[in-house]
């Protein structure tokens, strides 16, 4: 019985990051691209995970225990500014948020 | 038997995030995530690492979908529309970047070749260890997650407070009124 070899791990790791990417890049709700920037999250941690194994050093277990925190933090903060943005402008579609743009 | 749990659990997460992308109803796109994160989950305790696949379902699964549905709840939102501008422009540059970079990764590995994985150690399973490094060498980053946890909740209900002087009136009572109201209520009360 072999196990699976750490490559298969990162190519999976890749193409959910690019799935991510491309959803964050072409979605225009904006909760569904803080959903894609959440899987992009998500493949980095399982690059991380695969890598702390082939290493044999816990270092990378404990970087996705601060990538997760941080991810918690960073999803309470945006969804209260969308709740922000959508008082303001009844809208949270990114292509109608155009205040800034020069 | 690990190959085959890979393969189910890898294909689990590439059609659940694919439906993330893809789904135009926010809520379907969020329950879709869930399965996702709990793929990922399994595939971590695959690796040997028991722990962050629990904090993966608990943190994850658990409390970030669970805001992420009530925001999409509280605001109501609706499915996505075919608009204009969906298929413009963005997404031809988005998809050829994306299959190039798998293109990359996959060349990498073809040319290189991977090793196999080491075997598992119990030293890095232990939940002891992690506990260990998390409170002695990583004791000053753990602090300062803990403080950036605690400045991101009040950050969020400042940001998502309802301004006072609410044009429509739904705000809080100013100040004076409320005073006033209270007093009246006070003097009202046999």
């Amino acid at each position: 019985m072999s196990s699976v070899p750490i490559s298969w791990y990162l190519m999976l790791a890749a193409l959910l990051f690019a799935i991510g990417t491309v959803g964050a890049l072409t979605r225009r709700n904006g909760i569904s691209i803080f959903l894609s920037i959440e899987l992009m999250l998500n493949a980095a941690n399982l690059t991380l995970v695969a890598f702390s194994r082939q290493m044999g050093d816990r270092t990378g277990q404990l970087i996705v225990f601060f990538v997760m925190a941080v991810a918690a933090a960073e999803a309470a903060v945006g969804l209260a500014l969308f709740i922000a943005v959508f008082r303001a402008r009844r809208t949270i579609d990114v292509n109608r948020l155009n205040l800034m743009r020069g | 038997m690990e190959t085959f749990i890979f393969l189910i659990f890898a294909a689990l997460a590439v059609v659940s995030s694919l439906v993330v992308v893809m789904h135009r109803s926010p809520v379907y796109a969020t329950m879709s995530l869930v399965v996702t994160l709990f793929s990922v989950a399994v595939l971590f305790v695959l690796l040997g690492a028991p722990f962050l696949g629990a904090l993966q379902i608990l943190i994850y699964a658990g409390a970030i979908v669970v805001l992420f549905l009530f925001v999409i709840m509280l605001l109501n939102l609706q499915k996505e529309g075919e608009a204009a501008g969906r298929w413009r422009g963005q997404l031809w540059v988005a998809i050829p970047g994306a299959l190039i970079f798998i293109g990359m990764v996959g060349l990498v590995f073809w040319r290189q070749g991977a090793p196999d994985l080491q075997p598992l150690t119990p030293d890095l399973v232990s939940l002891k260890g992690l506990a260990t490094a998390l409170f002695t060498d990583y004791l000053l980053p753990f602090e300062i997650v803990g403080l950036l946890l605690l400045v991101a909740v009040i950050g969020a209900t400042v940001a998502a407070r309802r301004a006072p002087d609410a044009a429509d009136g739904s705000g809080p009572l100013p100040r004076e009124d409320f005073v006033a109201e209270e007093t009246a209520r006070k003097e009202a009360r046999p």
